[in-house]
């Protein structure tokens, strides 16, 4: 439990908050949960001793900055890992957040864990072990950098006839029972109103029944197209097991296919949809 | 298709730009060409403002088939549209056939203001394909 990393972020924790550089420190604690860290707010020095750091630390933190009421409380310290990483530079790449509203404390990290104590899939294909946007680094250096290629997950479903995956994703989203937790949980679903909550005109039925729920899951999917930074929250967040990751997979795949972009910690990338090109691929246009 | 389906006539929603398209399938009508009467048209300004909800939602009320027609690259009057459109819909008709929708029954076309006969031929095409397709049943049934 109180491994090196704990006890680095603990003491910067502690030097941020009594200087007075942040208002508040967001990192993991102890949870009551199958052991399992949660999330923790930290506003004095105090308080920074119930910070911990170890695999069980999967949620994404950044998810707290798109919210205006956390960083309205002023400056603040965030623990992140190389994937929540991803998400906080993309908010920050769309002028969500300004560099200097945040503190950033990045770990090195081998891989977290589900709650029976598997690797999470993400892990499997993490590319920033070692990341490297951060104003603070814990943590020894991780040697395995995974190259972020999904093609044996995905090819069983890509190999399914269009029919096989109809109905496959038909069971899937058939579960759905609409919480939008997925969204809640995504750092990167912050507009303030939601194309499913827009209703004049009503472009996404909001009953859980199948018609809406197939809308909702696919363009939910989209609208993270290049810029999903493959934290994972929104597959863990979803009550119903829901395989969503595989849709941002899909999504990031054909991204990299098409237009060779991928979602990486540098705050000036130009993500694909913002851009163009006069060559772009159009094969499937008469 | 089956028996049932004998005589079955497509619903083909077209959502085609106003400066290229559009004018493109006025030009087939006052030359008087003839193409089939399959196709209900919807004028969008440009295919920049294409939604990718736009099919979900036609599909969803019923369409068998989705038409998505613009002005050629370069050509966009807005400039820049068309492209955005491009690389909109490669990464989306990908997505969709994902989750197991026949992208048979979804084209996509650059059509000019001159390019009446093309509007017919790829009308022509396209109505003749989603009409050996059959009705689009499959997703039909998640809409009832």
């Amino acid at each position: 439990m109180n491994d090196e990393r704990t006890l680095k972020i603990r003491e910067i924790a502690k030097e941020l908050l009594s200087k007075g550089e942040i208002a508040v420190f967001i990192g993991y604690g102890k949870g009551t949960h199958n052991g399992k860290a949660r999330p923790i707010f930290v506003r004095t020095p105090e308080e920074a001793d119930e910070l911990i750091f170890d695999s069980t630390c999967s949620n994404n933190l950044v998810t707290y900055l798109k919210f205006p009421e956390v960083r309205d409380e002023g400056v603040v310290g965030i623990v992140v890992k190389g994937c929540d990483a991803k998400a906080l530079v993309g908010l920050i790449r769309e002028s969500q957040l300004m560099r200097e509203q945040v503190r950033i404390v990045a770990v090195t990290c081998e891989g977290v864990v589900t709650d029976d104590g598997q690797l999470q899939l993400r892990c499997q294909y993490c590319d920033v072990a070692n990341p490297t946007f951060y104003d603070f680094l814990v943590g020894s250096p991780v040697e395995d950098q995974k190259p972020r290629d999904f093609s044996g997950l995905l090819e069983k479903y890509e190999t399914m006839s269009v029919e096989e995956r109809w109905e496959f994703w038909q069971s899937q989203f058939e579960k759905c029972i609409r919480c939008y937790a997925c969204r809640q949980a995504c750092p990167l679903c912050y507009c303030t109103r939601c194309i499913v909550e827009k209703n004049q005109p009503q472009w996404i039925e909001t009953s859980s029944h199948l018609r809406g729920n197939f809308a909702w899951n696919i363009i939910r999917a989209f609208h993270l197209a290049g810029r999903c930074a493959g934290c994972g929250a929104c597959e863990d967040a979803c009550p119903v097991d829901i395989p969503l990751m595989l849709l941002n997979y899909k999504l990031e795949k054909e991204i990299w296919d098409y237009f060779h972009y991928r979602v990486d910690l540098d705050p000036e990338s130009v993500p694909p949809f913002t851009t163009f090109k006069t060559d772009d691929r159009g094969e499937f246009i008469l | 298709m089956s028996e049932a389906d004998q005589g079955f006539e497509p619903h083909i929603v077209a959502f085609i730009c106003n400066w290229c398209t559009y004018a493109g399938a006025d030009l087939a009508g006052t030359s008087r060409m003839q193409y089939q009467p399959n196709v209900r048209v919807i004028r969008i300004p440009c295919t920049g403002r294409m939604d990718p909800l736009f099919v979900l939602k036609a599909f969803e009320r019923g369409a068998d088939g989705v038409l998505i027609s613009g002005c050629h690259p370069g050509d966009c009057h807005y400039g820049e549209g068309n492209y955005h459109a491009r690389r909109k819909f490669a990464i989306f008709r990908k997505l969709l056939e994902f989750v197991g929708i026949d992208l048979a029954r979804i084209q996509f076309s650059w059509i000019s203001a001159a390019e009446g006969g093309k509007w017919v031929s790829v009308i022509e095409d396209f109505t003749n394909r989603v009409r050996a397709l059959g009705p689009y049943r499959a997703y039909q049934e998640i809409s009832l």
